[in-house]
């Protein structure tokens, strides 16, 4: 009877197993849009490991939400490194399981940030609305795409830029949350990661602007449809600084901390400060902040630091359950 | 005897005679409906997979990754699969055959999978084997790994495909009855003998109807497995979480490649499920003209 055979192929499978890998591998948890900037960086630096270990390995990513991989490191996923996309996320992971110390940012260079960016407007070409600063944002009838910042670390970023424009412009807190509440009034849907907002705007042609990490404005410009799309540069953004750390325990257990210093240090060297300003990201080596100078435009830039009293103030006012996010944002 | 004719002839006429152009506008819709939501979209994958030629498809779906992520689905349905043949022989073979309290209770959870959504599935394992969770230091101290890694995805493919093979065998024994055990339990045979010999043979079709639906769930899993699986490619992608990753990553025509995979994946399925359904009527309607045979003479 052929049914039985079908039995016995199907418990077959049973014996599938998982090929055990001998050499050694690290994990990079980090946000959606690095995906491109990894894929190079990781082939650059096996190389380079090699080369002076003479020992082969395999650097593992794993890309989404900054929020959503945060969550998931403090569940359990072992990352040896984690390349996110602000450092609450980080501070976060410190404070809930231990795994690194409360002084994680100060270990390297920049407040660990070796790349920066900021966050600028894409819009489709010839800038039909004719959106040029944040207030244009408002007019009636645009729409506007952006993540959500409960899950999203580049939705965060968006928000605090709008945040500290109104704030600058019109003077006082109060001016700046209607602001930004009537600004999330414009917007349609709310994605969970930076790259799933980026192909509602690009590829599914949803809003007339997207907010955008600038690399991913950039990137969406040069990779899906140059012509398309246009950038426009608002009159005051933040600087964003997403920043690096070694999972301490993880990588200990693992037995790859040396594989995971190495990793994020080969970031601040030549090779990884080239690759961040070839995926649009800045250098924040001088050198090579000036060759690719050319790429990203001149930005008035205020820090978290500055404007909101750094990233710990920031995320318990404005993105803690019941913060003022939760208060402005109510989907009709 | 005249009149009951009539009656019957009537009754059957009107059964089938709505208006032509009513029927033709019901069949008309089913069709465009068909049309619109299954064969174009499914036209639309092959094209998209194919639109930058089959050099590119191909190097799509050889890609270690896509290779690595194809391993992972069918190691997840290899052992989603008999463990719920299994589960789902065992159930259905006690509702159907014995008489019990909280018999109903049972047949309801066997179907709590279907009524919970797969990512409240998949966040009950990251509870239960989180590294905060119940289990999640205990097992960290053992080195055991289920989250974030191959047992948690195979555990939330097992979740999520639980029902299926119970929910296709319980209608089956329910409507056959016990009389075939009753009198295979007088003719002397065991309980284990009557398993083998009376109840599977009669149950074969259903089994592997409920196999062939349970594969094709198991393979195409999304929402729970995403939660639990953690992302790391190479390691813990399944097929449909591939396909995310590509189109994320702009590689649409990879991307529309592996979810062709997948595509053909459900025209087998329901290319073998006609198959099946068509061989168990030509079954069914042999073992009745034999028996019509032996009664005649």
């Amino acid at each position: 009877m052929n049914w039985k055979t079908w039995l016995a192929a199907a418990t077959l499978g049973l014996a599938l197993g998982q090929t055990a890998l001998a050499d050694r591998e690290i994990l990079n948890v980090s946000y959606d849009p690095t995906r491109e900037l990894y894929e190079a960086f990781n082939k650059k630096f096996t190389e380079h490991w090699k080369q002076e270990t003479g020992e082969t390995i395999t650097v593992r990513q794993s890309h989404g939400g900054a929020g959503k991989q945060t969550r998931a490191i403090i569940d359990g996923l072992e990352a040896d490194v984690a390349t996110l996309a602000l450092a609450y996320d980080i501070d976060a992971i410190s404070e809930k399981t231990g795994i690194i110390p409360g002084d994680w940012q100060t270990r390297l260079p920049h407040n660990s940030a070796p790349y920066t960016s900021t966050i600028v407007f894409l819009v489709r070409e010839g800038n039909p609305k004719n959106l040029k600063d944040w207030d244009d944002l408002l007019k009636p009838g645009v729409e506007v795409i952006t993540p959500n910042p409960k899950t999203s670390g580049g939705a965060r970023w968006n928000y605090l830029a709008a945040w500290a424009y109104a704030e600058k412009k019109y003077g006082s807190e109060e001016k700046a949350r209607q602001f930004v509440g009537k600004l999330y009034k414009q917007v349609p849907v709310l994605d969970s990661g930076a790259r799933g907002a980026t192909t509602t705007f690009v590829k599914r042609g949803i809003g007339d602007v997207l907010l955008a990490w600038e690399n991913e404005a950039l990137l969406s410009i040069n990779k899906l449809g140059r012509g398309d799309f246009e950038i426009v540069v608002p009159s005051i953004s933040i600087l964003a600084e997403p920043p690096v750390t070694v999972l301490d325990k993880n990588a200990e257990k693992h037995g790859t901390t040396d594989i995971a210093k190495a990793y994020l240090d080969y970031l601040y060297s030549p090779v990884g400060q080239e690759l961040a300003g070839k995926n649009y990201y800045r250098p924040v080596d001088p050198e090579y902040a000036s060759k690719y100078a050319g790429t990203f435009p001149e930005v008035n830039l205020v820090t978290v630091n500055e404007a909101f009293g750094g990233w710990q103030n920031a995320q318990r006012t404005h993105f803690n359950d019941g913060g003022v996010f939760d208060q402005i944002y109510k989907p009709e | 005897m005249a009149t009951l004719e009539i009656n019957v002839s009537r009754v059957t006429e009107r059964a089938v005679s709505e208006a032509p152009w009513l029927r033709r506008l019901l069949v008309g819709i089913a069709l465009v409906f068909l049309l619109a939501f299954l064969l174009v979209p499914l036209f639309l994958v092959f094209r998209e997979a194919f639109s930058q030629g089959a050099r590119v498809y191909l190097a799509a779906l050889s890609n270690p990754d896509a290779r690595h992520a194809i391993k992972l689905t069918l190691t997840a349905a290899a052992v989603a699969v008999p463990l719920n043949v299994i589960f789902g022989l065992a159930a259905a073979w006690a509702i159907s055959k014995f008489r019990f309290r909280g018999k109903q209770v049972m047949i309801t959870l066997i179907d709590l999978p279907f009524a919970v959504s797969p990512v409240i599935a998949g966040l009950i394992y990251v509870l239960l084997f989180g590294s905060r969770g119940w289990l999640g230091p205990w097992l960290e101290n053992n080195g055991l790994h289920i989250i974030y890694a191959v047992p948690g995805i195979v555990l939330a493919t097992v979740f999520v495909t639980f029902p299926f093979v119970a929910r296709e065998l319980i209608p089956v024994m329910q409507e056959q009855g016990v009389t075939h055990e009753e009198a295979a339990l007088t003719l002397g045979a065991g309980g284990w003998q009557t398993f083998w010999r009376v109840t599977l043979p009669s149950v074969k079709w259903g089994l592997l109807y409920g196999v062939i639906l349970c594969n094709a769930r198991a393979m195409g899993e999304f929402g729970a497995v995403s939660v639990v699986s953690g992302h790391i490619r190479g390691k813990t992608n399944t097929l449909p979480l591939h396909v995310e990753i590509l189109y994320n990553e702009y590689e649409f025509a990879a991307a529309f490649a592996c979810a062709s995979l997948l595509a053909l994946l459900a025209v087998a399925t329901l290319i073998a499920k006609s198959a099946l359904e068509y061989k168990h009527q030509r079954d069914r309607e042999r073992s009745l003209r034999a028996a019509a045979r032996q009664e005649e003479p």
